[in-house]
């Protein structure tokens, strides 16, 4: 699959970013910027706010305070589709796939909501499974997928039409190491060979520690951390977030 | 073999018709998590629209006069048209209530829709003669003759059946109804338009109910303004015992429902006969009793194991 996304000079950033529900503050001057080809982990403890800012960046949620940037333009008021086709993709948890709908139009669908023709989406969706070791279950009905697969199906239709930021929600709960193992290499082949700027929300450390370069640490809304895996498993704030005080 | 070929085809016919209908009525509550109780409703105006408006007790055929291939795009464009306007004043507006103030809404719909008929046709059932000689026998082998119009009416659904099918598996439009049929906040994030979607279900829906007047229509040759009403009760239990928000289930349902009718007519002690919709009824909460879920059950709906 040729390289599409990689565009060094892009960018994803959320600037000051704050964020109210109803006097309840989820995200409190949070920024960020994201460049395509690089692996950013987003951890914090349940409630920290990481969804949220998920949301935020791709155009689920607009900030209540701040701004959010693609390539530097202002896309805070752009709704989620048309970020999409604007190249910032994501994947949900749990995968909310169409159950009903067989793996191959499922990943089709993606292409078709996104302008392409029935023929040319189809075509797509047939080289995404197949890059992503799926083909030979295309006409599964998806609801029948062990969950790995379904979250491989998940990361399939993001990956319709190259986008160059991809922002990643849970793909490893509940799977066992081995499994972990595996999403870790095709996060890895996601931003080698589509050149994705990735964003990943994981609560699994091990898939957090070995495949991000950075990460970024959110408490209750705030930054605690910034910094590379060794960084942010040494600084105090963070073991103090996840482990309590003493 | 005769005989049993005879009934084979009686609840082949009534449940095409039952088919037809469910078809329409759970292809909307697939999208819009709407039972439409004014989908009878629909079929009786497209039934009404042959007709010239007046109260008198004769009809005067209108459209009804046209030659088939006029006739059949008229009414159904006007049942389409009726289902649009029912969409944009009625069920749009009503877009985020409960399923239940929806139901209710289409309730209301259809008692309107009936006193409107009433003041422009008047309330008493008229005959109209459309295509009489689509009653007349064929003989499919000797000794065995159905009429002409029962084949047509199975013919017809089989034909939308499979245009419908491969409109929803083979089209961009299809696969967007069916994505958003099933998981509508995920279907309109990947980018579907909601209100196109369900302006076209709504539609289809109407193109089926256009269909199910005109054949309804030719085979009892009677014009009622509730006639629409039993037929939905019908297509109603069938979507039910189908499994509500499965197209196969309706399908199934449909004709589950008019074989047991015309099994029930066939075998039912004469004296017994006009109780007959007690026994098919009984049948039903007997089914419910055994598959709650109804008898093809949604596979989203299935637990996961």
């Amino acid at each position: 699959m040729e390289q599409q996304g990689g565009d060094s000079s892009s960018t994803l950033e959320v600037r000051d970013v704050t964020i109210r529900f109803e006097g309840l503050t989820a995200i409190d001057q949070v920024n960020e910027t994201v460049s395509p080809g690089e692996i950013l982990g987003l951890i914090g403890p349940n409630g920290a706010g990481k969804t949220t800012l998920v949301n935020t960046m791709t155009g689920f949620q607009e900030p209540t305070v701040g701004d959010v940037l693609l390539d530097g333009a202002s896309v805070r008021k752009v709704n989620a589709h048309k970020l999409r086709r604007m190249g910032v993709s994501r994947t949900f948890q749990a995968g909310r796939l169409f159950r009903e709908m067989s793996v191959v139009e499922n990943v089709e669908v993606a292409g078709v909501g996104m302008g392409l023709r029935r023929t040319a989406a189809h075509k797509e969706a047939m080289n995404l499974l197949d890059w992503i070791g799926l083909s030979d279950r295309a006409n599964v009905l998806a609801g029948a997928l062990p969950y790995t697969d379904e979250r491989r199906v998940g990361i399939a239709r993001a990956l319709i039409q190259s986008p160059k930021f991809m922002l990643l929600d849970e793909p490893a709960a509940g799977m066992s190491d081995l499994e972990c193992d595996d999403l870790m290499k095709l996060v890895q082949r996601v931003r080698d060979e589509f050149g994705c700027g990735i964003v990943l929300i994981e609560h699994n450390m091990r898939v957090v520690m070995g495949v991000c370069e950075r990460i970024h640490v959110l408490d209750s809304g705030r930054t605690i951390a910034r910094g590379t895996p060794g960084e942010v498993q040494k600084n105090p704030a963070v073991i103090e977030a996840y482990l309590g005080k003493g | 073999m005769a005989f049993a070929l005879q009934v084979l085809m009686n609840a082949l016919s009534l449940g095409s018709l039952y088919a037809l209908a469910a078809l329409g009525i759970g292809l909307l509550f697939g999208v819009l998590k709407l039972i439409n109780f004014a989908h009878g409703d629909f079929i009786t105006v497209g039934a009404y629209a042959l007709i010239v408006p007046s109260a008198a007790t004769q009809a005067t055929l209108m459209i009804g006069d046209f030659h088939p291939l006029i006739l059949i795009p008229c009414i159904v464009v006007v049942v389409v048209i009726l289902a649009l306007i029912a969409e944009f004043l009625v069920f749009r507006p009503l877009r985020n209530a409960s399923p239940a103030t929806l139901m209710i809404g289409s309730f209301a719909l259809g008692f309107v829709i009936q006193n409107i008929l009433i003041m422009i046709y008047g309330g008493r059932p008229k005959a109209v003669g459309i295509w009489s000689d689509l009653s007349l026998g064929v003989e499919l082998m000797p000794g065995v003759e159905v009429p002409k119009l029962q084949l047509i009416i199975i013919g017809v659904t089989l034909v939308l059946m499979v245009v419908l099918v491969l409109f929803l598996t083979r089209t961009k439009y299809g696969i967007h109804m069916r994505a958003a049929a099933e998981d509508f906040r995920m279907a309109r994030m990947l980018g579907i338009e909601a209100n196109r979607v369900i302006m076209l279900a709504v539609a289809i829906s109407g193109m089926l109910a256009a269909a199910v007047s005109m054949l309804f229509v030719v085979q009892t040759g009677i014009l009622d303004f509730r006639m629409g009403v039993s037929l939905m009760l019908f297509a109603f239990i069938a979507t039910v015992i189908g499994g509500m928000g499965s197209l196969v289930g309706a399908v199934v349902g449909g004709f589950a429902v008019g074989a047991v009718s015309i099994l029930l007519q066939t075998f039912l002690p004469s004296e017994m006969r006009v109780f007959r919709d007690v026994f098919v009824f009984a049948i039903v909460i007997f089914i419910l009793l055994v598959r709650p879920q109804g008898l093809v059950m949604s596979r989203a709906s299935r637990e996961r194991v």
